[in-house]
Order: structure tokens, then sequence, then C-alpha cells
């Protein structure tokens, strides 16, 4: 079992997995969105109180949820290449940065959309965890902005894997704060429904694997190009590109 | 080979405490030295607080609503401001890397610069926000609330800033990453301190926010002095 860790954690046999595990995860995850968005569009029941308007949930939850999976991924790995000095692992926290920030932008925007036919308003800065999710959005921000700031590679992932541990306690805090605070000024009633019927839970459940399949494949893909770039000048990169492949 | 370990013997190290004065000390004195350094943020928070009522108007009853959360913004900022400066000077002359070879423990070390700095930073805040409050008639009772906040809720802010000035120490565009890194974390001290101030003077339950805004200050200095010793180590290797 370790033995094949640490296998995997040498960019040359990660980059070779990583190519076949990559489609693995790609196909089934765009099978399962599509079930999704057909059966969330059409199959499922119109909700009593929102209408149609409800939806949005089988694009909002998925990237809400995947937003904060993106930056435990993110922290994790970063915590994992200062202990352990795994250079791949710093890799797949550089990769993960974008894409967590790119699904906290969806769940920013799609929030926003439902919340104008539910609230009245763009924007509810009543709700925490609308508030919250836009801290992490800048978190993300801010995480890239300092990793492209440095230029020595070695350096920017440390710095960064700090910043980004530093911020998973302060995500749970701004969680906690925004609450209480919201708490003082209004209730959210809207959300506090029975539980969801069957034919509008599974597709929910089809979209939330299926975005996660995505994420993941998205993921592999970024880190290969990652990995490619900080190997540029190694051997093993040199004779994939020159060998009659040509490193497919 | 034992000659060598006989020195080290004899050479006395001084004691944890000594050390965490003696840095503290070291830049209390040097910010008296420059107290341009101290001023100028002092002045940028009172500026700001004298544009908010130019710009929104200068009607009383909307001056005594946004009071508590225009002069925590403004103690954000020129907390901000205070920032850069908090390793700079030392990585420039070279005393950061006398710092990193110390045989006393970094984290120490940097709990005393850190303290220095909300000295120099957030104590005089706390004195000079009753003056500007009381423009925004805040009544005396609130005042009292206000500086508690603001005194608490700076610790925090000037330890949370040191990892965001460690990080970035020695990079060319430091001012505005510094404030891109630091705001987000901020944000929950100064949500707290605001509407602690903001319930006092509603006449509402407002120790929810002192004892949380006390929680943080306590939960940082327990852990920031290692994140921002880690972050200096890493800048500085």
């Amino acid at each position: 079992m370790w033995k094949w860790f640490h296998k995997l954690a040498s960019p040359p046999h990660f980059y070779r997995i990583s190519a076949i595990l990559s489609p693995w995860l790609l196909v089934p995850g765009l099978i399962l969105i599509g079930y999704g968005v057909y059966a969330g569009l059409f199959l499922a029941p119109m909700d009593y109180q929102q209408g149609d308007a409800f939806r949005i949930i089988y694009v909002h939850v998925p990237s809400a949820y995947l937003s904060m999976m993106a930056y435990m991924i993110m922290a994790s790995a970063g915590a994992i290449g200062l202990i352990w000095r795994i250079k791949l692992s710093h890799a797949v926290a550089a990769a993960a940065a974008p894409l967590g920030a790119a699904f906290t932008f969806l769940a920013l925007c799609t929030g926003s959309i439902w919340g104008r036919p539910m609230w009245g308003t763009w924007w509810e800065w009543g709700d925490p965890r609308l508030t919250s999710e836009l801290i992490l959005l800048f978190l993300y921000f801010g995480y890239m902005a300092l990793r492209s700031a440095i230029d020595d590679t070695p350096k920017a992932d440390k710095a960064s894997a700090v910043l980004a541990l530093v911020g998973i306690v302060n995500v749970v805090i701004v969680h906690f704060s925004v609450e209480w605070w919201s708490s003082l000024h209004q209730g959210q009633t809207v959300f506090k429904k029975g539980t969801m019927s069957a034919d509008m839970r599974i597709p929910l459940f089809a979209m939330l694997i299926g975005f996660t399949l995505l994420f993941g494949s998205l993921l592999l893909r970024r880190i290969r190009t990652e990995v490619l770039y900080r190997e540029r000048r190694t051997k093993w990169v040199k004779e994939m590109i020159l060998s009659p492949e040509g490193g497919a | 080979m034992s000659q060598v370990d006989t020195t080290e013997a004899q050479r006395e190290i001084p004691g944890i405490l000594t050390g965490l004065a003696a840095t503290a000390k070291r830049d209390l004195l040097l910010a008296w030295k420059r107290p341009g350094d101290v001023l100028n943020p002092l002045f940028f928070f009172a500026m700001v607080c004298t544009l908010f009522p130019l710009a929104v108007g200068p009607s009383a009853e909307q001056l005594e609503l946004s009071g508590p959360g225009v002069l925590w913004v403004a103690a954000l900022l020129s907390t901000l401001l205070s920032l850069n400066s908090l390793f700079l000077s030392d990585y420039e002359d070279g005393s950061l890397d006398q710092l990193l070879v110390s045989p006393q423990p970094l984290p120490v070390l940097v709990l005393g610069k850190t303290l220095a700095h909300w000295m120099t930073s957030g104590l005089p805040l706390v004195f000079v926000s009753p003056i500007l409050a009381i423009t925004y008639s805040m009544p005396m009772s609130v005042v009292g609330v206000m500086m508690l906040t603001l005194a608490l809720g700076t610790i925090s802010l000037s330890l949370l800033g040191s990892i965001g000035a460690a990080l970035t120490v020695g990079l060319h565009r430091g001012t505005a990453l510094l404030s891109l890194l630091i705001l987000p974390l901020a944000m929950p001290v100064m949500l707290l301190g605001a509407n602690a101030v903001a319930l006092a003077a509603n006449n509402d339950v407002y120790t929810t926010g002192i004892w949380a805004l006390a929680a943080y200050a306590i939960g940082s200095l327990s852990l920031a002095p290692y994140a921002t010793a880690a972050a200096l180590r890493i800048s500085n290797e």
C-alpha cells in the first residue's frame, strides 16, 4: 500500500496513471450530469412554494459543495507538501485553486440568480452563506495572488500552503461569526422546508456525483499540465516528448 | 570538540521572556525614534472617519447608525497601512536574518515584535477613537464598549497581519498583496467588533461579541506566532 503510494507521488508515474484515470472520471461524470440536467429540468415536479425557480439547485448545490471541497483539497495538499516535502502534492494544491475559485464563482452567481425570484434581490447581505462564500472567493484570490507574486516555485508552494492552512481555520470562524451576525438581522425561512421528495432528490444526487467526477477529471488534467511545466527540465519529460508516441 | 561544548555552555543564553522583552523594547524604541510611522496611520484613521460624514451627509441619526461600522472599518484599514513595515526595515538592514539564526525560539521573538506593533498601532487607535466617536454622536457608555472592542480586536489584527506581512516580506508588489491576503482573514474581527458596538448603542446584549473577540484574540495569540515564524523562514530561504 505504502509502496504504491510512494510510487504515485513520483511525477512520471503519476503522469502515466492520470492519463488512464482521467477519462474514467470524465465520461461517467458527463453522463451523470446529462441525466441530472434532464431529470432536474423535465422530470422533477415543481416545488409548491418556489415553482420552477428551485431547479437551479441542481447546479447551485454541487458548485457550493465543490467550492469548499476544493479548498479542503488545496489546504490538505499544501499541508502534506509542507510536512512530507512531496513535490507532487504542491502541484495538486496549485492546480486546485483556480478550479475552486471557478466553482465558488459559479455558486455565487447561481445563488444570486436564485435569490432574485425568492428574496426579490440579487444579493442579500443578511444571508450568512452568501457572505461566507464571498469571503471564500476572496481567500482563493489571495492564495492565487500570493502564488503568482513569488517567482521561485518551491518558495511559492510553501508560502501559499501556510496561507491556505491559516485560511482553513478562518473559514470556520467566518462561518460562525457571519451566522451569529445574521441571526441578529433576520432568519431565513425560505429554506426551512420538509424533506425533498425522491424525484427531486435523485437528480440532485446524480448532479452531486457527476460534478465531483467532473471536478476530479478536470483536477487531474490541471495537475498533469502543472507537473509537465514544473518538470520541464527533467529527463523523463524530454524522453517522453521525443518518444515516437510524442507524449500523448 | 569538547572545548566548543564548554564555551557553548558557558555562554549563557537569556531566557525566553528576556528575548521577548528585548525584541519588543527594540521595536518600541525604533518607533519612538521615528514617530511618523506611528502618527501617519492615526492621521489616516482620523481622515477616513472624516470622509464618511462628508460623503453620506451630516444627518445625526444616520451617523449614529453608521458610526460603529465606520470607526471599525477605518481602524482595520489603518492597521493594514502600518503592517507593511512590520518586517520590512528588518529585512532591508539584515536584522531579520539575525532573528532567524538566534538561539531564541522564533515564534517568541515574532510575538515580541507583534506586541510592539500593537502597542504602536492598535493601542493609540483605542485612545484616539473616543474623539471621533463623539463627532458621530455616540453616547459615552457606548464609547467604553467601543474602546474595549478595539483593544481586543486590534490584538487579533496585528497578529493575523503579522502572518501576511511575513508571507509578503521582500516581495515587490507587497502592499496591495498584503491587503488582499489579510482582509478576508480580518473580516470576522471587524464584524464582531462593529456589531458589538452597534448592539451596545441599541441597549442590547453585546457581551457575546466581546467574549468572541476575546476568544479570537487568545486564539491568535497562541497560534499566529507559529504561522508567522514558519512564513518568515519560508520567505527568507
